[in-house]
Parts: C-alpha cells; sequence; structure tokens
C-alpha cells in the first residue's frame, strides 16, 4: 500500500504543493529598487497590497461573481438536456447525444475562444461586427456578458458530463416509488431528484466554477476593458514584480480552498 | 540653466549613482567574434524583425541567415515590462530595449557592455543617437541605437478631422467617448502627465517621467476620470489593429506600424501628432548577459543597424532610423524627412520613454519623485 | 415519474437548441477558415480554398503538431501510472490523512491554471534549472494525475469488491487477480483516462505558457501567437478545423470506453 502511495504523493506533495509552497513564500520577497531584481528581503507590502487595496477587494468579488454566474449558467442548460438524454431520449440515441454534447470539449480552448469573439464583435456604426451583430443587428460587445457566455461555453461539458452521471446513477426505482405515494413531477423533482443530484452538481461545479475563477485568456479575447484575478496576477508579473504576483494568487487558493472544503461536505469527491 | 541641461545632469547623476553602487555585473564585452552558432533568440518589438511571413516584400531576416547560417527565433515583446522580464530568464541573445527597459537591464546586470568595434555599421550612426544616458552608462557602451519615433494618435477619418489635442483622449466629452484606444502600460501615465502640463500648467510638471506625489496623484485621477471613455486598453498591438478595421475604435495612442497595416485591410485612419508634445522611444539593441549565442547577436546586432536593413524597418515600422545612410535608401525619399531623422530640435521635444526614478529626473532635489515600482501599483489599481 | 408530452417536447427542445449553440462557433470557425480576409469578422470578404491547399507547408504548424503530440505522450504515460496507482491507495485503504490526500488529488485541476503554472515555473528558476521540455510535462503531468485518478477511481468504486475475495477464495495471488480479474474490469477505465489526459495536455495553454520557456511551442501556443500575426491567422482555422475532425472518433472511443466494463452488481 505505502509503494502504491508513495511515489503519486510523492510528486503531488514535491512538485506540486512543494512549489506552492514557495510560491507562497516568495510573496514575502521584495524587489531591488534599482534593478528590479528579487531579493530575499523579507516585507509585508506585497500582501498589503494584494489583501489591503479597495481596487482589489472588488476585482475579486468581481471574479468571485463571474465565476458564480458561469456556473450557474451551465447548470441551467445542463440539467435539461442531462435529464432529456439520461431519461427520456431513445436508447439508441443517447450515446449519440452525449458524445454530440462532449465533442466541442475537444475543439480546443483558443479556437472556441476566437470563435466566439468572432459572434460578439461590436463592430460601429461605420461597419464591421460579427455574427450576432449580422444576425440580430446588435451585440452586447467585449465585457463581462461576453465573458460569462464565452467561459459557460466553454465548460459546459463539464457540468453536463457530472450532471448526466448524476442521472445515470438515480434509480428508477425511486422516482416509480415518489410516483406512487403521490407526489407530482416538480415535486418528485425537488424532493427526490435535486438532493440525489446535490453531489454530481458539486462535482460539476468545481470545474466551472474554479476554470472560470482563474481565467485571464478569454477575459483578454472577449472581455474588452474586463479585468478578472487572473489578468492582475499576468500584470504583475509582466512588470516584472514576482513577489506581487505570488501575493495575489493567494486569493485564488484561499477562494479555491474554501470552495474545495464545501463541496467536499457535498459530496463532489465521491462523484468526480 | 535650461530645463534640458538640467534634465541630462539628472540622468547623468542617476546613472553614476547606478554605476557606484555597482548593481550586478553584466560581464564583460566580448572582444573578439567567432564563428558564428546557428541561431540567435532576439526579443523585439512587433515590426522589428520581419522576415516575409507577415508581408512577403518585407524581409531583412532571410538575408541574414543564409549570409550569417544564424536562424532567427523572435519573441515579440508587448511593452518595456515584458521584455525586461524575459530578458531576465536569460534564454535570449539580444533585446531592442526602449529607454524605460535599458537601465533596468543594465542596473539587474541582465545585459552586457557591447564592444562597437565589432560592429562596423555603427560607424554610420546618427551622431545625435550615440552616448546617450540610456544607452552609455560611465562611457561603456550597452548597445547601438536601432531607431527613435514618437507614439501617435491614430483616428478614424470619418468620424471627423484630425485631432489635433490630447485633450481629445481625456476629456469626458470628447467626440470619440467610448471609441479610445490607450497603451496598456504603466509608462502611459507620463502621457496622462503631458495632458496636465497642458490642461493644469499651475502643477509644474516639466518632465512627465519626473512627477512628485502631488503631479503623480493628479494624473492618476486624470487617468480614472479617462476610464469611462475609453472603448480598449491594448496590449497586443494586434488587438488595435483589428479594433481600427471593425471601426469599434476611433481614436488611440499608437504607432505607425499599426496604422499602416490597419490601413493595408482596408480602415480608413491616419496618424497624427498632437501639438502638446508627445512620448516616444529610442531603442537600442542589446546583448544578454547569459547570452548563448554571443557571435550571432553581434552580427545580428550589425546587421539591423546596416543601411539596407535599417532603411527596412524604419519604413516598415515607421520610425526614424539609426543609420544616416539609411535615408538614401528608403523607398519614399521623404521618409527620412517626414520622420525628422535628422531633426535633433523635433526629437528634443519628444518624451522617450524612461525609467522613473526616486530622484527626480528633472534634477530637482526639494522633492522626492514617485519611482516606476510605483507607476506599476498604480497602474494595477487603475486597470483592477 | 411522468412527463407531458409537452414538458417531453420542452426538454427536447432545449437539448437541440443547446447542441445547436455548442456547435455554433465551430462551424463559424470552419466556414473562416475560407475567407479571403485575414481577420476573424463576419459576413467574410471573400472565398478562397488558399488556407486548406497551403496549410501543410507551413513548418511552425507542423512543428507545433509534433511538440504538442510528444509532450502529451509523454505526460499521458507518467500520469496514468501515478493516477492508477494513487486510485488503488485510495479506493481499497483507509488511512490517517485519506481525506486531505482526496482533496490533493483534484487540487491540480481545481486551482486556476495560473497559480499552478507561476508556481512551477518560480520553483523551476529559483533551482537554477532551464525552461524547457522537461518543466512541461512536469506541469502538465501534474493535472493530467487527476484526469486518470478520477477515471480510474470511478471505475473502481463500480466494481464489486467480493470479486476480489471470489478470486483469492480459488487460490489466486494478488498478481494474477490483479491480472486476471482487476485489471480486465479496469483497463479501459484506465485507457478512458489516457485518452482524456492526453486531450488536456495537447489543448492546455495556461500552464504551458509559464513553463515552456523560449525552445518549446505547442500547438495552443502556436494558435496564440499566430492569432497576433494576423497573416497566418487563417491556417489557425484551418488547424482548428482538422482538430476537431480527427477528434470525433477519439470522443466516441473516450466514451465508450468510460461506459464499458465493471458492470457487475
Amino acid at each position: 500500500m505505502a509503494g502504491l502511495l508513495g511515489a503519486p504523493l510523492a510528486w503531488l506533495l514535491v512538485v506540486y504543493v512543494g512549489s506552492l509552497a514557495l510560491l507562497v513564500a516568495s510573496a514575502f520577497f521584495s524587489l531591488d529598487e534599482l534593478s528590479g531584481r528579487v531579493t530575499t528581503d523579507p516585507t509585508m507590502d506585497n500582501l498589503a497590497e494584494a489583501f489591503g487595496e479597495s481596487a482589489y477587494w472588488s476585482l475579486v468579488a468581481r471574479s468571485v461573481g463571474v465565476a458564480a454566474a458561469v456556473t450557474i449558467a451551465c447548470l441551467a442548460l445542463a440539467l435539461p438536456s442531462a435529464y432529456y438524454v439520461s431519461r427520456l431520449a431513445r436508447p439508441w440515441a443517447k450515446r449519440g447525444l452525449i458524445v454530440a454534447m462532449l465533442l466541442p470539449l475537444w475543439a480546443g480552448y483558443l479556437v472556441k475562444a476566437f470563435g466566439l469573439r468572432a459572434i460578439f464583435e461590436p463592430g460601429s456604426e461605420v461597419g464591421g461586427g460579427g455574427l450576432l451583430r449580422a444576425l440580430v443587428g446588435w451585440s452586447p460587445g467585449f465585457g463581462y456578458v461576453a465573458v460569462i457566455a464565452t467561459l459557460a461555453y466553454l465548460w459546459f461539458p463539464y457540468m453536463l458530463l457530472s450532471v448526466y452521471a448524476g442521472f445515470e446513477r438515480l434509480p428508477e426505482s425511486l422516482l416509480d416509488a415518489s410516483a406512487d405515494l403521490g407526489a407530482g413531477s416538480l415535486r418528485t423533482f425537488r424532493s427526490v431528484v435535486m438532493p440525489m443530484l446535490v453531489p454530481s452538481i458539486a462535482a460539476g461545479s468545481i470545474f466551472t466554477f474554479s476554470l472560470s475563477l482563474g481565467d485571464y485568456i478569454t477575459v483578454k479575447i472577449v472581455g474588452g476593458t474586463a479585468q478578472l484575478i487572473g489578468n492582475i496576477v499576468e500584470r504583475a508579473l509582466l512588470a516584472p514584480n514576482q513577489p506581487l504576483a505570488a501575493a495575489f494568487t493567494i486569493w485564488p487558493i484561499g477562494i479555491m480552498v474554501a470552495y474545495l472544503v464545501v463541496m467536499g461536505r457535498l459530496g463532489a469527491f465521491e462523484n468526480l | 540653466m535650461n530645463k534640458r541641461v538640467r534634465a541630462v545632469l539628472a540622468i547623468v547623476s542617476g546613472v553614476a549613482l547606478l554605476g557606484a553602487c555597482g548593481g550586478d555585473d553584466g560581464g564583460d564585452a566580448m572582444s573578439e567574434l567567432g564563428e558564428g552558432e546557428g541561431q540567435v533568440n532576439l526579443v523585439a518589438w512587433a515590426g522589428y524583425v520581419e522576415d516575409g511571413s507577415t508581408d512577403p516584400n518585407v524581409d531583412w531576416v532571410s538575408d541574414f541567415e543564409a549570409e550569417t547560417g544564424c536562424e532567427v527565433n523572435v519573441k515579440i515583446g508587448n511593452s518595456s515590462d515584458e521584455m525586461v522580464e524575459l530578458m531576465r530568464s536569460g534564454e535570449y541573445d539580444a533585446v531592442s530595449a526602449s529607454g524605460d527597459a535599458t537601465l533596468r537591464l543594465i542596473a539587474a546586470g541582465d545585459v552586457a557592455p557591447v564592444n562597437l568595434d565589432l560592429i562596423p555599421n555603427y560607424a554610420d550612426v546618427f551622431e545625435g543617437l550615440k552616448n546617450k544616458p540610456w544607452n552609455t552608462v560611465d562611457g561603456t557602451p550597452y548597445g547601438v541605437p536601432h531607431g527613435r519615433g514618437a507614439n501617435l494618435l491614430v483616428y478614424n477619418t470619418e468620424a471627423g478631422p484630425a485631432p489635433s489635442s490630447i485633450v481629445d483622449m481625456f476629456s469626458p466629452d470628447s467626440p470619440y467617448a467610448g471609441k479610445i484606444s490607450v497603451y496598456d502600460a504603466p509608462i502611459y501615465i507620463a502621457d496622462a502627465a503631458i495632458y496636465l502640463m497642458a490642461t493644469q500648467p499651475e502643477l509644474g510638471i516639466t518632465n512627465p517621467y519626473a512627477l512628485d506625489q502631488t503631479q503623480f496623484d493628479a494624473a492618476i485621477a486624470a487617468l480614472e476620470a479617462q476610464k469611462p471613455i475609453v472603448g480598449q486598453y491594448w496590449a497586443l498591438y494586434t488587438d488595435q489593429q483589428a479594433a481600427l478595421e471593425s471601426g469599434s475604435v476611433t481614436l488611440g495612442t499608437t504607432w505607425q506600424v499599426i496604422v499602416n497595416l490597419a490601413q493595408g485591410n482596408g480602415a480608413k485612419i491616419d496618424a497624427t501628432l498632437h501639438k502638446e508634445g508627445a512620448t516616444g522611444w529610442s531603442d537600442t539593441w542589446m546583448i544578454s548577459s547569459k547570452a548563448k549565442n554571443p557571435n550571432c547577436a553581434y552580427k545580428w546586432l550589425d546587421h539591423i543597424i546596416s543601411p539596407e536593413a535599417n532603411a527596412g524597418v524604419a519604413e516598415w515600422f515607421g520610425e526614424a532610423p539609426s543609420n544616416a545612410k539609411s535615408c538614401a535608401l528608403t523607398a519614399n525619399p521623404d521618409h527620412c524627412t517626414i520622420f525628422h531623422a535628422e531633426d535633433e530640435e523635433y526629437f528634443s521635444n519628444v518624451y522617450y520613454w524612461t525609467t522613473p526614478t526616486k530622484e527626480c529626473l528633472d534634477g530637482r532635489t526639494d522633492v522626492e519623485c514617485v519611482p516606476f515600482s510605483e507607476w506599476v501599483n498604480a497602474w494595477n489599481k487603475l486597470r483592477a | 415519474m411522468r412527463i407531458s408530452a409537452r414538458a417531453r417536447l420542452g426538454y427536447r427542445l432545449v437539448t437541440y437548441a443547446t447542441i445547436g449553440l455548442l456547435y455554433l462557433p465551430l462551424v463559424l470557425i470552419f466556414v473562416l477558415s475560407f475567407n479571403s480576409a485575414r481577420s476573424l469578422v463576419w459576413p467574410p470578404r471573400g472565398w478562397t480554398t488558399r488556407w486548406w491547399t497551403t496549410f501543410f507547408d507551413v513548418e511552425s504548424a507542423r512543428a507545433a503538431l509534433l511538440s504538442s503530440a510528444r509532450i502529451g505522450a509523454v505526460a499521458m504515460v507518467i500520469a496514468v501510472v501515478l493516477g492508477t496507482m494513487l486510485a488503488f491507495a485510495l479506493q481499497r485503504h483507509d488511512f490517517f490523512g485519506k481525506q486531505t490526500v482526496g482533496l490533493l488529488a483534484v487540487l491540480p485541476i481545481a486551482l486556476p491554471g495560473i497559480v499552478t503554472g507561476v508556481a512551477l515555473r518560480n520553483a523551476w528558476v529559483r533551482f537554477g534549472w532551464d525552461l524547457g521540455f522537461l518543466s512541461v510535462v512536469a506541469g502538465h503531468t501534474t493535472f493530467c494525475i487527476v484526469v486518470a485518478y478520477n477515471n480510474v477511481v470511478a471505475r473502481l468504486r463500480r466494481v464489486a469488491p467480493n470479486l476480489r475475495e471470489a478470486s483469492a477464495d480459488l487460490g489466486a495471488t494478488p498478481l494474477q487477480t490483479f491480472r486476471y480479474v482487476t485489471w480486465p474490469l479496469i483497463r479501459s477505465a484506465v485507457v478512458a483516462g489516457g485518452i482524456l489526459a492526453f486531450a488536456l495536455s495537447f489543448d492546455e495553454v495556461v500552464v504551458t505558457t509559464f513553463t515552456a520557456g523560449a525552445g518549446i511551442s505547442t500547438l495552443p501556443q502556436w494558435i496564440l501567437n499566430n492569432f497576433s500575426r494576423p497573416n497566418v491567422l487563417p491556417y489557425v482555422t484551418v488547424m482548428a478545423t482538422i482538430v476537431i475532425v480527427v477528434s470525433l472518433p477519439i470522443a466516441w472511443l473516450a466514451q465508450r470506453l468510460s461506459d464499458g466494463g465493471g458492470e457487475t452488481r
């Protein structure tokens, strides 16, 4: 057993957690004033900057908001679709439908983001514009709406997969029993189905939430002037101010660890 | 003492301070040129290293590769800060650094002194670009000049006449509100300072890179006030190009190369210079202190400032060449006149990108100026 | 549960509308690969097959494809081995700190890519090593372990534990049990995990950007760089279409493998 555990644990601990620890430690380093090089002189300035400025508090709140919105949007589309494919679709169509919905995952993150850029391009009175503009004459343009829509589009297959697996695990007998006891479909859904789906939803939400929280590339592609946590980290890195970037990363690390603990309580880990 | 001499003195004393402190050592200059190593890895501004893949007629790399056997790999740096960060890794051999990057690179020991005897074309460089505070420290040269230019204003010709003032970039009732494109880098604070020089002269700003706390706070306030009318903060030149082509940006700070590329795709735009004076750059090709291919690096430096190559890049990018002989070789015979290549008077009003330091660059000793690290923090907060 | 015909129709509409929305950007990219203009606006300025006919001459595209494939293959193999080991350890045994290890196994995917990328780059540089193939593989392997682990653990949960006991009762050694009983039951999950891990690595861009250094250019990096070089942009749309078309049978295979096997109760 120790042998089984040893090697992967060594990797995860040494390579992964080790680098994370180094990163957090480096948040306490300062830059040499003249050359800008990282020194090992300790300072609290980076943490004060990352955690003390109200501008960054609102940035973090916005990022959490976007991540939550993306999760909800994915859930809203995944629930009915997964229910349909799992319970209502003809058996021979099931596999085809699921593969059809998962295939876009393979198309590539960047390609899809740029595809959505071509859809949201606002153009102007003098012309240009993307697909939305051409079809309905208007586009929300680049901004938080486009970011949320794009991220929801990108991560939808993850949520779908989780929720679909959850529906598949629902025993039909339970639903029949609920109907026998006189519950209408809505009541059954609320009291029987949803509680049993919570672990799958929690599992799916881990992907949609975390992938959205730290995203900076989609923000750059369709976000216009929008900024999320990931952008600030990248900005600090390019300054170059690596210790400050490290200080900023403590935000998403803290948020995600807390999120994982909560989702773990909801049973997400048995359903990943 | 006029302000120009004061400024130069300040820079020189700042740099002397640098030398006295030692900083990290960039090593010694190479004494002899050897055989090419087979490749050279460059960090450059977009448009500086063209091998025909952007436009088949724009190529000064292929002949270099054929002649020297040094295959060119280029990484485009989108800002001076990014270039400093890239050179720190030690993975690149040479960099085209603007004035706000050179001294940081020298102080950190990321670039080595350059032996100008190994670069024959240096002899033909304009005297006005030699021995400048941003490329020479204590008499030791750290690179060769690439060229110089000013940051222009691009505007959509169908949206109105050419804007003559920087006020259109900042004023809330600007006719271009909502479609303004701003360079996404902390150094842009200097442009806000230029705006203040024109609209709030009582602040007493004389050098946009020498801002004491009061002046700096005013500049940040101007940028905060500008936020609602900004349509795009561009970091990648292609972002601004795309926005110009689609028409979602009708005014912005730009480089001539972006204007050229967008015009090539049909954008109805043109570039102009605002009357209050512009920020600009004077770029230097420098060699990494950890260069793995130093011989090829030296060959590249000699090549890029050779008359033909320098003429090519100056026309493509839209800047004044550094090699005096390039002026006779440009496809447009008026190129050097348009870009004021021989006009030192013109460039005395261009505020070259420089790294702001605590010691005020305009020579004031009664106050402390805001150093670049604070510029970065302020810009991060502004963009958050 | 009784569902009215109208509700059933409603669900079907939502599902098919969702599928339509999912494919809209992909179809758009495919159509734009025939666009004669070098930008991503709609409608296309003109039509040409030029990009398709000259695509295979673009050396940087071929090199990027190869680079991604190599990195993906190595990361996949290491991740599958380590992930499977971890799945067995966590599924079969109870030990102190098991919950934490379970959390740890998910962390590389749960933490944003930029955190992982910056952390690894920082550590690598601090130890004075050169960024390159190894650093990228290290980064990719780390999050690929999660995918491999997930797939195997999900299958192990479905595999009835009494099969192993029965095998032991019949006199098999642990090794024989593994070879003849356990492995055939989890084999397809391991392969599915491997395929998904490869796909994840193939498509990854954030961790790669920070750990790659100067010498490596993977396919996503190629795409990102070439979106910044407008005159190579159309080739990106061609590459994208090819990747999608090639992925169809692979996606099908992965799904089939995940479903099958181990359905003994």
